[in-house]
């Protein structure tokens, strides 16, 4: 069992990286299309999209299918949806943008759909932070409590993608559709939430 | 009452041909002379049989469109910015018929079949006149334009267009004096154009795709019909066989692969701005001041070459820097209002 779980968390690791250093020397060697900059935008955006509701399915999953041992690698599904959502929002500075710290900030503020990012982003970064094990038994139940914000992220995550496209609403209203049904399948649990407040 | 008796060697309806089918018939035998040759083949050398029979199911896919070499006098200006690359020109297109992923209308255009075309020229004018695919590149002196595009996303790049005048090709029509406008529209073609079939491929815009300017800016000499780029016909990934460029305008205004050419007395519409009209305005002149609801216009990346750490990101200049040439046709133009 236990070297099993350690393969598997192996196989994250390289299901999850390999796939960003190459994107990135492609980029960097510009060979990831004709603008490498918006390329590497939508590849690390979709990435930490895909990892967050791939890290949001394992819990359903691993109930339904009696699975234990995935629920022993959540944790590190999540984190790397942090990393490339980290990833995501550092290319926008840095090669987007370009440093433009003015531009930088009034985008945030001006522009609706990267708010709303910005602020998926700073959630997932609490959540990031609070995933080390000693800070997690040092806050007792109040950990729950904030990740379970995690459905908040995602909502706003989806909005962000939805938002940000010219006319194809096709993919990303098949995403908020995931999205969706990953949150229905809560439905008891924010039912007796908010019964218990 | 008339009564029909059918002999028996009538042909029925049902038995009819399709026409989908009648017209693939050429396709068909040469699938089936490329079946003939695979296994005469497979016999003598296995390893190029195999690499036949991949002929045969990818036929669609292994055909690339072909360009021609274009005579034209060279762009004499003295304009040193940094070429776009051919390769990055013609593998980054807005061109939603074939795709709405940038990479995608090079990989789904290689089959396009611009023989026969035909650019009708009509509306408020006494001259209407039509043109063939061979009239577009011979009927008027072909020249070669550097401009900047700069796209409505923010990114730009500098082109070396080869075409003529708007203005030309306008003139030859005489429009009368209740032609105010003119309107352009690209071919409307499902079974060559997937983005018009499929409302997933073609990002639920509704084709086929209008333009439209005012006679004043369609007149202005720096209207250009592009039948090339690079010194070659156009792929057709970028517009093939003829499109517009107006370089003072965001990229959405340079409608590609033209069927018809309209004046009209009152404003045309324009996809985009028929889509989102608080986004895309019907002039859609390149201006760093008005902002795009969704991103800021005030600065724009330059596509040429290098990887991620290409610092491109350069000021955007109002009309994209052709203030000189077409400033004062918006003299008296609150050009925030009417952006």
């Amino acid at each position: 069992m236990k070297y099993k779980v350690i393969f598997f968390k192996l196989f994250i690791h390289l299901a999850a990286l390999l796939p960003l250093v190459n994107a990135y020397y492609l980029a960097l060697t510009d060979q990831l299309g004709a603008d490498p900059v918006e390329s590497i935008i939508h590849f690390t955006g979709i990435g930490a999209f895909n990892l967050l509701l791939l890290g949001l399915a394992i819990t359903p999953v691993s109930k339904r299918f009696k699975l234990s041992m995935l629920l022993k690698v959540r944790r590190l599904v999540g984190l790397y949806s942090f990393t490339y959502a980290l990833c995501h929002l550092l290319n926008f500075l840095v090669f987007e943008i370009q440093f433009d710290w003015s531009l930088f900030f009034n985008e945030i503020i001006d522009r609706p759909y990267i708010t709303v990012g910005m602020v998926g982003m700073l959630t997932l970064l609490a959540l990031a932070i609070t995933s080390i094990p000693s800070l997690k038994k040092r806050m007792g139940k109040s950990w729950q409590k904030l990740h379970n914000w995690v459905y908040l992220a995602v909502l706003l995550v989806g909005i962000h993608f939805y938002w940000s496209v010219k006319s194809e609403i096709i993919e990303p209203s098949i995403y908020l559709f995931i999205t969706f049904m990953l949150l229905a399948l809560r439905f008891k649990k924010f039912k007796k939430k908010i019964k218990k407040d | 009452m008339l009564i029909k008796s059918s002999k028996q060697s009538d042909l029925k309806e049902h038995q009819v041909t399709d026409e989908s089918v009648y017209l693939q018939r050429r396709e068909l035998i040469k699938k089936m002379g490329f079946v003939g040759a695979g296994t005469l083949l497979s016999s003598a050398i296995p390893s190029v049989a195999n690499a036949k029979g991949i002929d045969f199911f990818s036929s669609k896919a292994e055909k690339t469109f072909q360009r021609y070499a274009l005579n034209f006098t060279a762009d004499s200006s003295k304009n040193s910015e940094i070429l776009t690359p051919e390769a990055k020109v013609t593998s980054h297109n807005n061109f939603y018929e074939f795709g709405t992923s940038k990479s995608d209308p090079v990989k789904n255009s290689q089959g396009f079949n611009v023989k026969p075309w035909q650019l009708k020229i009509s509306g408020e004018c006494d001259n209407p006149y039509t043109l063939d695919l061979d009239d577009l590149t011979k009927s008027f002196a072909l020249e070669e334009r550097i401009y900047r595009l700069r796209c409505v996303e923010a990114w730009s790049m500098v082109i070396p267009w080869v075409g003529f005048e708007l203005a030309k090709l306008l003139q030859k029509a005489q429009p009368n004096s209740r032609a105010k406008y003119v309107a352009f529209e690209t071919l409307h073609d499902p079974e060559q154009m997937p983005g018009q079939a499929s409302r997933r491929i073609g990002g639920g815009i509704d084709y086929p795709y209008v333009e439209g300017l005012r006679i004043d800016e369609a007149m202005n000499p720096l209207a250009l019909m592009s039948v090339g780029l690079y010194g070659k016909t156009l792929p057709a990934q970028n517009g093939a066989p003829i499109r517009l460029v107006v370089p003072w305008k965001y990229g959405f205004k340079s409608i590609k692969s033209i069927v018809a050419i309209k004046f009209t007395q009152s404003r045309p519409t324009s996809t985009w701005n028929v889509l989102a009209p608080s986004e895309y305005g019907f002039y859609a002149n390149v201006n760093p001041e008005v902002d795009h609801p969704r991103w800021s216009q005030a600065s724009e990346r330059r596509i040429t070459s290098g990887g991620l750490f290409a610092r491109n990101r350069i000021d955007t200049l109002p009309f994209n820097g052709y203030g000189e040439e077409v400033a004062d046709m918006y003299r008296n133009l609150d050009l925030r209002k009417n952006f």
